[in-house]
């Protein structure tokens, strides 16, 4: 890595501007792949993928049991999939057991259900303690948990990508498919949050 | 290797950061810039998902670090394009110094040096055609290994002892894929840890599974 006169490497998004500017004059990639690439991360492949699928869980239980068993299928059939999303296992939160998904190697993360990662889940802490602290993290992160749940961290170290299956919340009986997506949160489908009832 | 990027159980990193409403994909411009050059930078310097994950392992904690995830994709980027020698270590610098209005000679193209690697098939599941050495439920230990390169055994499993909840699908081994000397499709098995094996008595309760491949994985009898 080479550095600037003051010792600290250049700008990031200078370097990042250069490294565009070297590919490109040598075709060797086209910036219009390149916007294709950030608005489909931006627009389309994002967290309300997931919401529909624990929404359709929520309310088909032939659903449910097809995306408990074959994940990866079952997230095909309403049209996700595609890269980090090679093979997809869903695990279900209830009131006496309690999944979290971290990665820490790297930041994998399910993108055809949740689009990319939120930072703090990049983050060296969470990445660090999740695995040896869970019940202390969860609760520094908004969510208290009982005594008596039994909580698995999901750490994501080959190409399985975990999405967890939120508890629905009591008092949502009434509500439709398409009003239940609405409250179906990331966080919650990365296990570091419950969904509430509106 | 050991590093930075194994940090699994690792001290002094601080609170984590509650999760905040409404966080856009990219903070900045220049992170959904250098997202997209990464994921085409693998392709153009013939490397793979695996080598670039051992890029950013390679990266020194600075580097890793200092401008967050989407920098570290873009230092591994680069490591993978001088590596395949695409471009000279000393180019991207250059060039940002002449967008920075200074006038410095960049350096001259080298002669590319891909690696010799082409993939089976697309993506990382691979058939194995020998049934699986470990059975769900079986106790099973983590090798206590330090491997040289790259590898997917993170280091707070190595040398404990889990049992067998899940019998994954086969896929390639990375540890070989990320240095280009083969696919070596293994079985892959979700193995739960008790966080007392892990970190002794006065743990929290609770388990952890992980993803590891056969040949991470011995027999405890």
């Amino acid at each position: 890595m080479t550095t600037d006169g003051s010792g600290g490497r250049l700008p990031v998004a200078l370097r990042t501007e250069a490294l565009e500017q070297l590919l490109t004059e040598r075709g060797l990639i086209d910036p219009k792949v390149m916007d294709g690439l950030i608005t489909d991360y931006e627009t389309n492949v994002g967290p309300l993928n997931g919401a529909k699928v624990v929404a359709r869980a929520w309310t088909d239980p032939r659903y449910r049991r097809r995306l408990l068993e074959e994940g990866t299928a079952a997230i095909k059939e309403l049209g996700f999939s595609g890269p980090q999303g090679e093979h997809i296992v869903v695990v279900e939160n209830t009131a006496t057991t309690h999944n979290v998904v971290v990665c820490t190697l790297c930041s994998c993360y399910p993108w055809p259900v949740l689009g990319l990662p939120p930072s703090w889940y990049k983050d060296p802490a969470y990445r660090a303690r999740m695995v040896k602290e869970p019940r202390k993290v969860l609760s520094e992160m908004g969510l208290e948990l009982a005594e008596d749940v039994r909580i698995t961290v999901r750490d994501s170290t080959s190409e399985v990508r975990w999405l967890v299956l939120p508890e629905r919340p009591a008092g949502t009986e009434r509500l439709s498919e398409e009003q239940l997506v609405p409250l179906v949160t990331r966080d919650a489908m990365v296990g570091v949050a419950k969904v509430k009832a509106p | 290797m050991e590093g930075i990027a194994d940090m699994g159980g690792t001290e002094g990193w601080g609170p984590v950061h509650p999760p905040q409403g409404g966080e856009p994909v990219f903070e900045e411009p220049w992170q959904g810039r250098a997202f997209a050059l990464t994921l085409l930078s693998i392709r153009v310097s013939g490397q793979n998902v695996d080598a670039f994950r051992h890029a950013q392992e390679r990266l020194d904690p600075a580097a890793y670090l200092d401008d967050g995830y989407f920098g570290r994709w873009l230092n591994a980027a680069e490591l993978m394009l001088t590596d395949s020698a695409i471009l000279a270590p000393s180019a991207i610098d250059a060039r940002a110094r002449n967008l920075h209005g200074d006038h410095v000679e960049e350096p001259p193209i080298p002669e590319p040096a891909k690696p010799d690697y082409a993939p089976t098939a697309e993506g990382s599941l691979r058939a194995v055609d020998v049934p699986p050495a470990f059975a769900v439920g079986e106790r099973v230990r983590a090798k206590n290994t330090s491997p040289p390169g790259h590898t997917r055994l993170p280091g707070y499993v190595r040398g404990h002892t889990g049992i067998v909840e899940l019998i994954q699908p086969s896929a390639l081994l990375p540890d070989t894929n990320a240095h280009f000397l083969g696919e070596n499709p293994q079985h892959v098995y979700s193995v739960r840890f008790d966080s007392r094996q892990l970190w002794g008595t006065g743990a929290e309760p609770f388990a952890v599974t992980v993803e590891l491949f056969e040949s991470y994985l011995e027999t405890t009898s």
